[in-house]
């Protein structure tokens, strides 16, 4: 199955191949990605979660060698942003995402949220102190923020670096962000904070997250895809893939037979 | 997303994207003033001193006449001052890195030696020539002579090949280390049959990109007073009777490449130009041959020991 | 009678060593294999040690051989005199002792050629850092250690004879001895110490730091100025306190271009005479042991310790400034 009946579909992917230089990482991936929902990627280590996720933010463009192949088809504009023709930096400039490990700049807070925006040419204080606020309060972050927004990010415990990485990400109003294992270097009740986080933003974002943790798939994400060696094996409402799965290599999975 | 929208966000990452290209071009300019100015120093040199470029050249000393000027009293009195330089300076560094890294613990004392070899390493090259006057040349009572100098640049050196011997040591693996242990050998035994067996490569391009550092330096040497215009060797090393070596020649006047260079660059006259032209020629294929020598050293001990 | 052993006198773990130094043979003690090792071993790590500390005692020695030759200048020149008299003619016989030209001239020197090697060399760094791709790293990278490597005595010689008739093309009064010739040189010398250090600091940012950065729509130059310089700013600040210690240690680039004439000027386009290449040219004439000039050039020489042992520990404290808000 590659598709979810009845959801507004945000961006298509179809027969996605991808390459590090001559090792064929993701073969032949079709799914859609419905709109303002939490989609997973989970699958044992290796099996390109990871690489399928960056492919979306056309990441994988930082280094020499790489190739794509298909089509990942952003709706409403129809745009397929892995085409050689589209640029890399407009596809991030619609696309966010928050990294495995916390990467605040070596900046003020204030300064970490409004990078995004600085960058796409907001200069004007008023917009930028509101957008930034925003963004903060959108990351559980404002309260915890307000009186030091000029004091470095550096000082933040890992949890809030995390969730001023998700704000940065916010600030800029992106179609879908990406989470890649956003939790894995936290502790559990960081961990916590963020999954909650994560379920009240898919209200105003699609968001595709990366987890090896299968538990923290089921608790938060509606859709979930099951990859192993590169290939999509499962796509599908992610109760049905917990309780019910088609495929007996999900199964697998799911039960720890394996992974 | 509304096409204009897509417009201005084009623009705008077309605008930035210009910043791009601008920096990458005066990057490529920075760096060609850098490789400009070396091109423009090698071709002035080259022909300032075409005219001086015969055999005769090596084998005169200087003269008022700078047609028969020659550089015999200055290479030779380089030579005599490296060979000094390097047998002063190997040991002493070769020891203190075997010491820093296999036998030194973590305490203030070693902090203290750590900070010390980098400190060196920034003090002025005519502070060590002052050193040397007040403490080699009076005090030692060595005078203004070869041992002097090739003691002095020994110290101006010595962080150089600490450094360099420290790595080589580290790149000799923990293993290597622990077998000879565990078969009973003393830590001495341990580095002098392995540890510094493994680390002669890495310490011998330390030692000769410290000597071609040594062999251009002027500084020192004119402080300790070398005479800029010998028109006589030293006293051989060997001798024709027993004992056959002789160590007259460490305490004798002398004079070396650079400063030959420097006093006929400060001759008005246009003559004494080439002759210096030429000496820069033949200090700086010294330079760069023991250079080119270290670094195809280093590639060739990262290619034979694989570990 | 059965011989026996004399009861070991070290209780404990040095009981083995008891035993083994001594062993009665035939009334006779001898000292055993082990223990003349342990002696040796003991013998080799001293040596080793006492050369380790030659470089504290080297430092002591420059401290000390400085301080101390300089006591008798100070013991007939007032601190005062010597730092505020603007003439330095220590060998006139109306002498001057005033070191502010000398410094002045460090000073000079050292402002142009760090306005050529800081920007150069930055710029350079974050290029190779950031934006060049393999190959021309390759390439360049052995020019610049080249750059590094030249004798400065050439450089001396490049500055006189090529740069300074370059520049009388541009400025016809310059005259043939300028501080603006030495300073370019010791600026375009320099560069290659500025942008090594400079690049390794940036090299060594982490790739996920910059991600984050690309991730959030950025440029490749607003990724290096905004990013990565400001990551790597230690390492930055450490590369351009290497480079204003070696301008201001630089000794023959000065002496050959810049003239020796002491001269109490801030104007780059005259002729002076720096600290360093003040003792130069005392040391080419005689130096008998306690004349003047010999020791008015260890008065200089603790003078050019003291500056750069100034902005060593200024760098330190920045350093560490930065490390703490971090």
């Amino acid at each position: 199955m590659t598709s979810v009946p009845g959801k507004k579909i945000k961006a298509e992917v179809k027969n996605l191949n991808f390459y590090y230089t001559s090792v064929h990482a993701l073969k032949i991936i079709s799914l859609d990605i419905p709109e303002k929902q939490v989609t997973a990627f989970i699958g044992p280590s290796g099996c390109g979660k990871t690489t399928y996720l960056r492919c979306f933010n056309r990441m994988h463009d930082l280094y020499h060698g790489n190739r794509y192949e298909g089509e990942i088809v952003l709706h409403p504009d129809n745009v397929n942003i892995v085409s050689a023709q589209v640029d890399p930096i407009e596809v991030r400039m619609r696309i966010s995402m928050v990294f495995q490990k916390p990467n605040p700049f070596p900046k003020s807070i204030y300064e970490n949220v409004a990078y995004g925006l600085r960058v796409r040419g907001t200069v004007k204080k008023g917009v930028l102190d509101e957008k930034v606020e925003q963004a903060l309060r959108g990351a559980a972050l404002w309260d915890e923020t307000r009186d030091r927004l000029d004091s470095l990010a550096f000082n933040l415990s890992g949890g809030q670096q995390q969730r001023l990485c998700i704000a940065r990400a916010l600030a800029t109003d992106p179609e879908i962000i990406l989470f890649d294992e956003p939790t894995s270097a936290l502790d559990p009740l960081a961990t916590a904070r963020i999954e909650e986080l994560v379920t009240e933003l898919k209200e105003r974002v699609t968001i595709i997250i990366v987890t090896h943790n299968m538990q923290q798939a089921a608790r938060v994400s509606d859709t979930t895809a099951f990859l192993y060696m590169g290939e999509l094996i499962e796509y599908g409402p992610t109760k049905q893939i917990f309780t019910n799965p088609d495929k007996k290599q999900t199964d697998d999975y799911i039960t720890g037979r394996f992974g | 997303m509304a096409d204009r929208q897509v417009e201005q966000i084009r623009d705008l990452i077309s605008r930035h994207k210009r910043w791009d290209s601008i920096f990458a071009v005066i990057g490529l300019l920075s760096m060609l003033v850098g490789i400009l100015t070396l091109l423009a120093l090698f071709i002035q040199l080259f022909i300032d001193g075409m005219p001086r470029f015969h055999a005769d050249f090596f084998t005169s000393f200087p003269s008022r006449r700078a047609e028969h000027a020659g550089i015999l009293s200055a290479w030779v009195g380089t030579v005599l001052v490296m060979l000094v330089t390097a047998f002063a300076a190997v040991p002493l560094g070769v020891a203190s890195a075997v010491y820093l890294e296999e036998y030194a613990r973590k305490n203030w004392l070693t902090a203290i030696i750590e900070i010390n070899v980098t400190n060196l390493a920034g003090v002025p090259s005519i502070v060590y020539g002052l050193l040397a006057l007040g403490l080699f040349v009076y005090t030692f009572r060595l005078g203004q002579s070869i041992l002097s100098a090739g003691l002095t640049l020994a110290l101006l050196i010595l962080p150089v090949v600490i450094v360099a011997t420290r790595e080589a040591i580290r790149a000799v693996p923990g293993s290597i280390r622990e077998a000879a242990y565990a078969l009973g050998a003393t830590k001495w035994q341990t580095v002098r049959d392995h540890v510094l067996p493994y680390s002669t490569g890495g310490i011998l391009t330390g030692v000769i990109i410290g000597l071609s550092r040594a062999i251009g330096e002027t500084a020192p040497i004119i402080t300790i007073g070398a005479l800029t215009f010998i028109a006589f060797l030293p006293h051989s090393p060997f001798t024709p009777e027993f004992p056959f070596v002789s160590f007259q020649w460490l305490l004798d006047p002398f004079t070396v490449m650079p400063i030959q260079m420097f006093n006929w660059t400060s001759r008005p006259e246009e003559a004494f130009q080439h002759n210096a032209a030429a000496a820069g020629v033949i200090l700086l294929l010294m330079t760069l041959a023991m250079n080119g020598i270290a670094i195809y050293l280093r590639s060739r001990i990262r290619s034979r020991l694989k570990w | 009678m059965p011989f026996t052993q004399p009861e070991p006198r070290f209780a404990g773990g040095n009981d083995d060593l008891a035993r083994s130094t001594v062993s009665m043979n035939n009334d006779q003690p001898v000292l055993s294999r082990k223990a003349v090792q342990r002696l040796r071993e003991r013998v080799i790590e001293t040596a080793l040690f006492l050369a380790a500390l030659s470089s504290v005692l080297t430092t002591f020695a420059i401290a000390g051989v400085l301080i101390y030759e300089s006591i008798p200048f100070f013991q007939h020149v007032s601190l005062k005199e010597f730092l505020t008299d603007t003439q330095w003619t220590p060998l006139f016989d109306n002498a001057h002792y005033g070191i502010m030209p000398l410094v002045a001239g460090t000073l000079v020197t050292t402002g142009v050629a760090l306005l050529v090697a800081i920007p150069l060399g930055t710029i350079i760094a974050v290029y190779l850092s950031e934006f060049a791709p393999h190959k021309v790293r390759e390439m360049v990278k052995p020019f610049l250690e080249l750059l590094g490597a030249v004798p400065t005595v050439v450089f001396g010689y490049f500055a006189l004879i090529f740069v300074t008739p370059l520049l009388q093309k541009i400025l016809p009064n310059l005259p043939g001895f300028n501080m603006l010739s030495a300073g370019v040189v010791m600026g375009v010398m320099i560069v290659p110490y500025v942008s090594s250090v400079s690049e390794d600091a940036m090299h060594a940012v982490p790739m996920f730091i910059r991600e984050g950065s690309y991730a959030m729509g950025a440029t490749r130059f607003q990724t290096s100025v905004r990013v990565v310089v400001p990551s790597a700013f230690s390492g930055i600040a450490a590369a351009y306190i290497l480079g204003i210690s070696r301008a201001v240690g630089e000794t023959m680039v000065v002496a050959i271009a810049a003239g020796m004439q002491p001269n109490f000027t801030l104007n780059p386009l005259e002729p002076a005479a720096t600290i360093t290449s003040y003792i130069v040219q005392v040391s080419l004439g005689d130096l008998p042991h306690g004349s003047v000039g010999y020791q008015t050039i260890f008065a200089a020489g603790l003078t050019l310790m003291l500056i750069t042992l100034g902005f060593n520990i200024g760098g330190y404290i920045l350093k560490k400034r930065v490390r703490e808000v971090y």
